[in-house]
C-alpha cells in the first residue's frame, strides 16, 4: 500500500451537515474519555520512568519545596476559617437541638476525613498546579521540552515524575496541617467565642475521631496529590499556541483538577466504606 | 531488545558502542543521506519524498519559502518526530528506525540550536551549558567547570556566565545555545531559521558564529532558513525546498547555474544583491 493511500490522501470528498455535526456530538462526548485515557497513559510512563535511573534527588527536593512548603501559609490560612466557620455554623445549628457538646466530634470527623483533604488538594491545585502548568506550557511553547529531547533526556522523566512525587508526598503533609490548624480555629471560635467548654469539645473530638479516619483523610490526600500533579503537568506538557494556549491550559489544569478531587473524593470514600457505588 | 539493551536501558547506562563509527564511515564526505522521506499531517501531505544529501564538516543550509516543509524536515532530522516512510542514514545506520537507548545514544551526537534559542530560562548560563555534562557524564563538578568554561571562551560569552537567557541579547542566546549544543562530542548541528526576527547585524553575528563552530568543532552544520542574504554568505551545500519537494540541492554554484523558475523567484524576491550572486558564483 503506497504511503499516500494509507493516509487517505484524495478522500476529498467534503462532510455533509448532519455527518459534521454527528462527528462534533461524538468528539464532545468521547473528549472526556480520551482526556481519562491520556492521563491513564502518563501515569503509565510516570510510574515507568520513575523507577528507572538516573534519579534527581535535587529537583525532587525542589518539587517537594514549591508543592509543600510554599503551600503551608495559604493552607493554613484556609484551614483556620474553614475550621472556624464549620464551629460557628455548628454551635448554632447543635444549640437548637441542645447537641452542641457534639461539635468537637463533628468537626473533628469532617476535617480529618473529608474537609482536610479536599480543601489542601483544592488549595494546591489553585496555587501550585497553575503554576506547573503555566511553567511547563512556557517550556512547550518556547520549545525547552523539544530541547530536552534532543539532548536525550526523557521529559517525562525530568518534568513529571518529580511533580507527581512532590504531589504524593507532600499533600497529605499538608492535610495534617490543614487538619491541625482547622481544629485549632474550630476550638477557639467554639470555646472562646461562643463559650462551649474546652474540655468537652476536646474530649468528643478524641472519642469520636479515630485513627482510620485520619488514614482515609491521608489516603484521599495522596491520591489527589498525585492527581493535581498529574493533570497540571499533562495540560502543560501538551499545551499549544502560545500565551493564549498556554493560558487557557492553566484554566482547563484548574478546571479539570477540582472536578477530579471531588469525583475521586467521592470513589475514594465509596471504596473505601464498601458503599456507595452501587 | 537484546538482553544487554534492556539492562542498559533499565540502568540508565550508556551505550558507548552505539555512538562508536567505523572509521572508513567516517571518510566518506557524506554525513547524512535522506531516502525519500514522507510526512503526513492527516490528510496534509507535507514532506514528499525529500532524498538529498548531508555533507560531513560542511554548512547545510535547506532554504525555501514558508511553509515549504522546512521545519517539519527539521524535525525528523533530528528525530522530534518519524517520517512516515523513508530513510535517513547517518553515518550509514538509519536514525528513523532506532529506538530507546539506541535512539538516546544518536541524539548525543546530534545538537540542536533553536529559533528562540529554548535555553532553560530557571538556569543561568553556566547551567544551561552544563546541563548535558551533568545528564550524560560522569564528571566532577571541577572538570564540568572547566569544559563548560573552556566551551563559553571559546564563543566568546565566558563573561556572561552568571547572567540568566532573559538579561542576553538574541545573539548571545544563540551562543549560548551552541555552546550547550556543543558541549558533549556532537558532530552534527542543526540550526533552525537562527537569524529570524534578529536586526542585520546581529544576524551578520549569527552567521559568523555558525562558520565559527563549523571551523573550531568541525561540526556538520545544517541550517534551516529562509533569509537568502545569509544562505549565500554561509552557505557550502544548499538544498530547496519548494511545498513539501527538493527542487535543487547543491553548491552554491552549482544551484545558480541550475536555477528553475520557483528557485530564482524566491531569491530575487528575497533581495539578494546581484553582487553576491555573482561572487558565488564564480566560487
Amino acid at each position: 500500500m503506497s504511503a499516500a493511500k494509507a493516509h487517505g490522501a484524495g478522500d476529498s470528498k467534503p462532510p455533509s451537515f448532519v455527518n459534521d455535526m454527528v462527528a462534533r456530538l461524538l468528539a464532545r462526548i468521547m473528549a472526556p474519555l480520551a482526556e481519562l485515557g491520556a492521563l491513564a497513559k502518563m501515569l503509565g510512563q510516570v510510574v515507568f520512568w520513575g523507577l528507572r535511573p538516573p534519579y534527581r534527588g535535587r529537583i525532587l527536593i525542589h518539587c517537594m519545596e514549591y508543592v509543600g512548603v510554599q503551600s503551608i501559609f495559604i493552607v493554613g490560612i484556609t484551614g483556620f476559617f474553614v475550621g472556624a466557620v464549620l464551629g460557628l455554623q455548628l454551635v448554632n445549628g447543635f444549640r437548637d437541638v441542645g447537641a452542641e457538646s457534639q461539635t468537637g466530634s463533628v468537626v473533628g470527623f469532617a476535617l480529618a476525613r473529608e474537609i482536610g483533604p479536599v480543601f489542601t488538594a483544592l488549595m494546591v491545585s489553585s496555587r501550585a498546579g497553575s503554576a506547573m502548568t503555566t511553567e511547563l506550557g512556557s517550556m512547550r511553547v518556547t520549545n525547552q521540552i523539544d530541547a530536552l529531547i534532543t539532548m536525550a533526556v526523557n521529559p517525562v522523566q525530568y518534568l513529571v515524575v518529580p511533580r507527581v512525587i512532590a504531589g504524593l508526598l507532600m499533600v497529605p503533609i499538608l492535610t495534617i496541617f490543614f487538619d491541625v490548624i482547622g481544629m485549632t480555629g474550630a476550638w477557639a471560635v467554639c470555646t472562646r467565642l461562643l463559650g462551649l467548654d474546652s474540655g468537652v469539645f476536646l474530649d468528643r473530638m478524641r472519642w469520636i475521631v479515630d485513627w482510620k479516619d485520619v488514614h482515609l483523610g491521608l489516603l484521599k490526600a495522596a491520591v489527589f496529590g498525585v492527581t493535581v500533579c498529574l493533570i497540571a503537568c499533562r495540560q502543560g506538557f501538551f499545551a499549544s499556541g502560545g500565551a493564549a494556549g498556554v493560558g487557557q491550559a492553566t484554566n482547563r489544569s484548574v478546571v479539570h483538577t477540582a472536578i477530579a478531587i471531588l469525583v475521586l473524593d467521592y470513589l475514594v470514600t465509596g471504596l473505601v466504606l464498601g458503599e456507595g457505588l452501587g | 531488545m537484546r538482553l544487554k539493551e534492556w539492562f542498559g536501558a533499565f540502568t540508565g547506562r550508556t551505550a558507548d558502542e552505539v555512538r562508536r563509527v567505523d572509521p572508513a564511515v567516517l571518510a566518506d564526505p557524506v554525513h547524512i543521506r535522506v531516502r525519500d522521506v514522507h510526512k503526513y499531517y492527516g490528510q496534509h501531505h507535507v514532506l514528499k519524498g525529500l532524498s538529498f544529501d548531508i555533507m560531513r564538516g560542511k554548512t547545510n543550509v535547506i532554504i525555501g519559502p514558508s511553509g515549504s516543509g522546512k521545519t517539519v524536515l527539521m524535525r525528523q532530522l533530528i528525530r522530534l518526530e518519524k517520517p512516515d516512510s523513508g530513510q535517513i542514514l547517518v553515518n550509514d545506520r538509519d536514525f528513523v528506525s532506532l529506538s530507546g537507548l539506541e535512539l538516546d545514544a544518536m541524539r548525543r551526537t546530534m545538537g540542536m540550536v533553536f529559533q528562540m534559542s529554548a535555553l532553560f530560562d530557571s538556569m543561568s548560563v553556566f547551567e544551561n551549558v552544563a546541563f548535558p555534562l551533568r545528564e550524560h557524564t560522569k564528571l566532577s563538578q571541577k572538570e564540568i567547570r572547566e569544559r563548560v568554561m573552556e566551551r563559553l571562551e571559546s564563543l566568546g560569552i565566558a563573561h556572561a556566565f552568571k547572567k540568566f537567557p532573559a538579561e542576553l541579547s538574541g545573539g548571545m542566546q544563540k551562543r549560548v545555545a551552541v555552546a550547550r549544543s556543543l558541549v558533549l562530542e556532537t558532530s552534527v548541528l542543526i540550526y533552525d531559521e537562527p537569524t529570524t526576527g534578529l536586526d542585520p547585524i546581529t544576524t551578520c553575528t549569527v552567521d559568523e558564529l555558525i562558520a565559527e563552530a563549523e571551523e573550531k568543532f568541525g561540526v556538520t552544520s545544517i541550517v534551516i532558513s529562509h533569509d537568502m542574504a545569509s544562505v549565500f554568505r554561509i552557505a557550502d551545500r544548499i538544498t530547496f525546498m519548494y511545498f513539501g519537494e527538493v527542487q535543487a540541492s547543491g553548491t552554491p554554484r552549482e544551484l545558480l547555474e541550475s536555477l528553475n523558475e520557483p528557485t530564482m523567484k524566491f531569491i530575487l524576491a528575497s533581495g539578494v544583491s546581484r553582487e553576491l550572486i555573482d561572487s558565488r558564483r564564480q566560487d
